[in-house]
């Protein structure tokens, strides 16, 4: 397909364009769309016009309740970075809560599935006892944990007294609740742990062997091979980690309400809040598009840092 | 291929002899399992003390007497079997919805090579990025417009438009297939239907299977969008519904495990009878993502 850059028409060089074409292209064409029709569809629907209006309602006014969006200008955005409903608070509690949560599931995931990958007997019951929390539906496990993390009448602080050591007040403390939430989200991320040891049975075993022979040790030949060899899946684990863990709603609404003192207020959460229970459509459009620009900017550090890290070589 | 090369090094490792290894790595990961296992233990633990021992203290994990009577309260004290109902229609219908699509719209990515296909694939990865949140307002306000919110389509009518993530494991696994299968077909006449038909969608069953069971388990944990987008407590599924033993009845906790158990057992079933199926599904999206 040859591009004429020209001052016709978008319909005479689309027409130019089709033409262009050999029949044999056009007939591929006609059926590739034929097939993607319903994403194409869907995409038009569900993705481009919901952004388009997203994007719309971010400079406006728009609550559910008066129908008629003003426009606003900059005006969400400006209050949005005054602080309004706490939105510096509630970024700065996100990431710290993102941090924590990818800094600790990486060390404990990779541990796990290291151990894993040690030739132990009954791999399938352990591989299903890390992967277990993953198949409780979220809200199942979240109210779970609410109870088994009852400063009073709780598991963990139960176990804990019976050795001697009174435990926190875990979700209800403003000093403990963000720290909970991330270990109820490490608890969570068996996925990960699958993908690690997948990525650990990929690595050639002649490396280990070569290592062996110039007799280095279990500790060095870990972090001369195994650690750099799995680079790939940190990088893919870690990414999508990131984008999930910002985006969450579920454990704070049911967990703690984004409480105490707002200590776990996430911002994916106080947008859910502002949109559904103050119906501030369009400063929460707003806040939306400031996530998806916090998420993207990370994402591209993260991509672009990765080449100093990250070894795809075998 | 590389579960033989596996299984090669794992008889040279124990050539080496790890013993004092495997038995530390057992250690560690029998005390990391309890661990692991000690919020199950309680959910199910609790489900079954009567309602006078919940609150005990010094805790039990094992409960003093065993009743079952929380399970058949449970039931009775919400509309657990309307939810239950309702999260089947919901996991099936997304599940329906994700097998028939991306099937379909993978095929268009992955089997037939049209001019501008490359730059439209990169658009659909993209679309992965995008916070769920940027999409929520305009949808809510669409489908209110649309008279939606009082019934499921929110919920199922995205399904048949395929999803990014789906489509990239589909494409993935149909652009394993040799080339001359399909051109063979086109040299002898046959028509795209039949050829998408008759040969890729039989040799597509293990990416069926996993996008189905992917899809079903979704639906049934999902509780975002069932809380955003259904108004009508008719159509409440039990993520949404769980919530109604903690407002109406401040914390049944004796109730709640029990409903929270029936909840999950479901979704431990289907896991073990389709482990292969995820470990494969989830290894395979990792490493190639």
């Amino acid at each position: 397909m040859s591009m004429v850059p020209s001052l016709e028409s978008g319909s005479v060089r689309r027409r130019m364009a089709w033409h262009g074409l050999s029949p044999v292209a056009r007939r591929r064409l006609f059926w590739g769309l034929f097939f993607i029709s319903p994403w194409l569809i869907g995409f038009v629907a569900f993705t481009a016009y919901p952004i388009a209006a997203s994007l719309f309602y971010s400079f406006t006014d728009y609550n559910i309740i008066n129908r008629t969006p003003h426009m606003v200008g900059w005006n969400n955005y400006a209050d949005l970075l005054e602080g309004r409903y706490d939105t510096w608070k509630s970024l700065r509690v996100t990431l710290r809560y993102v941090g924590m949560l990818v800094a600790l599931a990486t060390v404990f995931d990779v541990i796990i599935a290291m151990l894993l990958n040690m030739k132990v007997r009954a791999l399938s019951i352990y591989r299903t006892i890390f992967y277990l929390p993953v198949m409780v539906p979220v809200v199942a496990a979240s109210l779970t944990w609410v109870w088994v993390l009852n400063p009073n009448y709780g598991l963990v602080n139960g176990l804990l007294d019976r050795i001697g050591v009174e435990g926190p007040a875990w979700l209800a403390s403003q000093r403990t609740a963000l720290l909970s939430l991330v270990l109820v989200s490490v608890w969570g991320s068996g996925r990960a742990v699958l993908i690690y040891l997948a990525g650990l049975k990929e690595i050639p075993m002649h490396l280990y062997e070569a290592a062996d022979i110039d007799g280095a040790n279990a500790w060095r030949k870990m972090w001369a091979i195994t650690l750099p060899l799995l680079t790939p899946q940190m990088l893919f684990n870690v990414i999508t980690l990131t984008i999930f863990s910002f985006q969450s709603i579920a454990a704070p609404e049911i967990m703690t309400g984004g409480g105490p003192n707002k200590s776990t207020l996430l911002f994916g959460y106080l947008l859910y809040l502002v949109a559904f229970e103050n119906l501030k459509m369009g400063f929460a459009s707003a806040m939306a598009w400031v996530l998806f620009l916090v998420i993207l900017t990370l994402t591209l550090i993260m991509f672009y840092g990765s080449r100093n890290w990250v070894h795809y070589e075998r | 291929m590389s579960s033989l090369a596996a299984s090669d090094a794992l008889v040279r490792r124990m050539e080496y002899g790890y013993t004092l290894q495997r038995i530390a790595a057992h250690a560690a990961l029998i005390v990391f399992g309890l661990i692991f296992m000690l919020p199950f233990l309680w959910m199910v633990s609790s489900s079954l003390k009567p309602n006078a021992d919940i609150f005990d203290i010094p805790v039990r994990l094992i409960p003093k007497t065993f009743v079952f009577t929380n399970y058949p309260e449970a039931i009775s004290a919400i509309r657990f079997l309307r939810y239950l109902g309702n999260t089947f229609i919901y996991a099936f219908g997304l599940m329906t919805g994700a097998v028939l699509s991306n099937v379909f719209i993978g095929y268009g990515f992955a089997r037939i090579e049209w001019p501008g296909r490359d730059v439209v694939f990169i658009i659909v990865i993209a679309t992965m990025m995008l916070p769920a949140q940027v999409r929520f307002i305009p949808l809510f306000i669409l489908y209110s417009n649309w008279g939606w919110l009082e019934t499921f389509a929110p919920l199922l009518v995205p399904a048949f438009f395929g999803n990014a993530f789906f489509i990239f494991l589909v494409r993935q696994f149909m652009l394993t297939f040799p080339r001359d299968l399909d051109d063979a077909a086109r040299v002898d006449g046959a028509h795209e239907l039949q050829i998408f038909w008759r040969i890729v969608v039989p040799l597509s069953r293990p990416a069926i299977i996993t996008i189905a069971i992917f899809d079903f388990m979704w639906g049934w944990h999902d509780y975002i969008n069932p809380l955003v987008f259904l108004r009508d407590p008719d159509k409440f599924t039990l993520s949404v519904g769980l919530r109604l033993y903690f407002s109406q009845h401040g914390a049944e906790w004796g109730l709640l495990m029990a409903a929270a158990t029936m909840f999950t057992l479901p979704m431990v079933l289907v896991f073990f009878f389709a482990q292969r199926t995820f470990i494969e599904g989830i290894s395979f999206t990792g490493v190639k993502g």
